[in-house]
């Protein structure tokens, strides 16, 4: 029996109980739709995740900033030091000699000092004025957007990331419209003076977990910051609340410890973004980790169904096996047939379940991102891949072929006499 | 003189152990020579059906051996053995063994997708068996809708496609009406007289018997004397039986 042949008969055998086939397909379709929806959830987090992790500088930069004091022996309370520099809410700073210091580690490439910048308001052509908040990250990291183009700094003009949320608020039709459209900013200095700035829209950005409020460019940054520093009290302390230092391409982890550890000694802390929120994308892990566990128990329960089916189809079709093997027919291409089976059976249920589950997925997701889900613009709840994909049908064939082994070999060492025997 | 096809010497076989044990067979020698044709008569339980098995190489005598054309059939490889069967062997049940879903012609291509015959050269193969049987007009139906006399005569083309040189029919007329049963006997005759197949028939039947060029009488598990009661056409069964 050639090898066409072998699959032609398992696949026309697969149909010959239809109803028996059926139920079996539809055990395993429901592991594998299971399979396939968790793994798309999994998947769908993920990248939203990396996608905001990149909007915060990814892994190629360290957050730096001062480091707390460690609590001195005894735990007693931290002696006052007159000398530290501090913001009002007692937060310490990072001083110039600091952010030298940063640049001085070896394995690192640039420090760029974040400032902390508040405008007052901002507004687009007299159609009211709104307080926005600044992202010290943006200009500095990739911004996830919905129009435009990311900051580009030295362009010699002052260039600003709208959140979406403000598109409305500041009289655009839409995110697209208000591009290259000029805004007014407001800044107030130490004695209260208000100056304003005009800046263009640039680009409007993915309201984003970590990564909220107003992107600047380095233009736009500056010349509000000299703004601010006008008429300022020699008394005030000056310094940065953040820098973020760049890390020279090709890191390695065991590179990044070092650099770690060398700005530890410097007093300072330096995170990368999966230093920072590494724990939750574990958690979240872990939770697809289980339920991706669920659906493959599920799965195991539905290899027995295909035991189950085949031993039945063995047992009904033993004289036809016995006549197969009186005619000839060797038990490997027996095992051969069955196994093809359990195979199809497997890839028919699989491949459904995978079908369906894209389908209502998909449906489902962009009903949840309307509704539910508005609030994180960019997230798509379940993200289906073709090597995801893949690799599912990939996993229920393979415990379709395990399943059909035992069936397989008792049909493949039946002895023909009693097959032909049997009443 | 012709070669001898099938050659079994004092073969004995049993089934089961203990107080269970049976022994089907109890030390029997057969010689079958190529284009004869040979029934095997006894009762039911006489061991005839094992004999046949362990002749068409279904299974293993416990001891004794078979020869086929002149080799030991327990140094065949397995292999060897299925082609053996495929290639040399037809089969034709008294209970059909048809797959009762596929086509007639399915049904009667089964050896050739066994011997891995490619599909055009089966279906040339299958309806030319099937001209031969009347049957090409329901090559296409289900086995299921045909008569008894019309299954019977699907069997016998199937054990045709292969050109086998020697066909066993374990009472292939056990299920028919004496009418169609002849029908089915003419053919298998026919074929042993004009393509030279060699017939080996297993048969409680004493008419169909008869009609073999030999028979052997098998009684517990050993060769019998036809009595006179059961002797049928005694000009030809003196010289075969004690072959």
């Amino acid at each position: 029996m050639n090898p066409l042949d072998v699959l032609k008969s398992a696949v026309s055998n697969t149909f010959r109980n239809k109803v028996r086939t059926l139920l079996t397909v539809i055990a395993i379709f429901i592991g594998a739709f299971t399979l396939t929806i968790t793994s798309a959830i999994g998947a769908g987090v993920s990248s939203y995740i990396d996608a905001q992790i990149s909007s915060i500088g990814g892994d190629s930069m360290l957050t730096v900033s001062s480091a707390p004091d460690a609590a001195p022996a005894g735990d007693g309370p931290t002696p006052y030091d007159p000398d530290k520099q501090a913001t009002a809410s007692g937060m310490s700073l990072l001083s110039e000699d600091d952010v030298t210091a940063i640049a001085a580690v070896d394995g690192i490439a640039d420090v760029q000092p974040a400032v902390m910048l508040s405008p007052d308001f901002i507004e687009f052509d007299g159609n009211g004025k709104f307080e926005i908040a600044v992202n010290p990250m943006a200009g500095i990291a990739t911004i996830d957007l919905a129009a435009g183009a990311q900051l580009e700094n030295g362009a010699g003009q002052n260039q600003i990331l709208l959140p979406a949320s403000y598109v409305d608020g500041l009289g655009f039709a839409d995110a697209e419209s208000a591009i290259g459209q000029p805004v007014t900013l407001a800044i107030s200095d130490y004695e209260g003076t208000q100056h304003t700035v005009e800046a263009v829209v640039q680009g409007v950005q993915n309201d984003s977990l970590f990564a909220s409020g107003a992107g600047l460019n380095a233009d736009l940054r500056d010349e509000l910051d000299a703004l601010k520093q006008t008429a300022k009290p020699a008394a005030v302390p000056s310094g940065y609340v953040m820098a973020i230092a760049f890390l020279a391409d090709g890191t390695t982890p065991a590179q990044l410890d070092d650099i770690q550890a060398a700005l530890t000694e410097q007093g300072l802390l330096g995170m990368t973004v999966t230093d920072q929120i590494g724990a939750i994308q574990d958690v979240i892990n872990g939770i697809i980790g289980v339920l991706n566990a669920f659906a493959v128990i599920a799965l195991i329960a539905a290899g027995f169904g295909i035991i189950n089916t085949l031993l039945m189809s063995v047992q009904e079709r033993t004289r036809e096996i016995g006549l197969m093997k009186a005619m000839g027919m060797g038990g490997g291409k027996i095992f051969a047939l069955f196994s093809f089976e359990a195979i199809f059976i497997g890839l028919l249920g699989s491949a459904l379940g995978a079908a369906v589950a894209i389908g209502l997925g998909s449906g489902l997701s962009s009903a949840l991102s309307a509704t539910v889900l508005s609030g994180l613009p960019g997230l798509t709840i379940m993200l289906f891949t073709p090597a995801s994909i893949a690799t599912i049908i990939g996993i229920v064939m393979a415990i379709a072929f395990l399943a059909g082994t035992l069936p397989a070999r008792r049909a493949a060492k039946q002895n023909p006499i009693d097959a032909l025997r049997y009443e | 003189m012709t070669e001898l096809i099938l050659q079994a010497t004092d073969i004995g076989k049993s089934y089961g152990h203990g107080d269970g044990r049976f022994d089907a067979l109890k030390g029997v020698s057969l010689d079958v020579r190529r284009g004869e044709s040979v029934a095997i008569v006894g009762k039911s339980g006489s061991g005839k059906s094992t004999l046949m098995h362990l002749l068409a190489l279904l299974d293993e005598p416990d001891r004794g051996t078979i020869r086929v054309g002149g080799v030991d059939a327990q140094q065949l490889k397995p292999r060897a053995l299925n082609k053996l069967r495929n290639k040399d062997f037809g089969f034709v049940f008294q209970q059909f063994f048809l797959t009762p879903n596929a086509t007639v012609l399915d049904n009667v291509t089964l050896p050739l997708m066994i011997a891995g015959v490619g599909p055009r050269e089966r279906k040339a193969r299958g309806m030319a068996v099937l001209e031969q049987m009347e049957l090409a007009d329901k090559a296409k139906n289900k086995a299921t809708n045909l008569s008894g006399g019309q299954k019977q005569r699907a069997v016998i083309a199937r054990a045709l496609v292969n050109n086998p040189s020697v066909i066993f029919a374990d009472e292939p007329t056990g299920n028919l009406d004496s009418a169609t049963g002849a029908v089915v006997e003419d053919i298998l005759f026919e074929l042993n007289k004009t393509q030279g197949i060699t017939l080996i028939i297993v048969t409680h039947d004493r008419e169909l018997a008869a009609r073999c060029d030999r028979q052997f009488f098998i009684k517990d598990g050993l060769e019998a004397v036809p009595d006179a009661a059961a002797s049928v056409a005694p000009a030809n069964s003196a010289a075969g039986a004690n072959a």
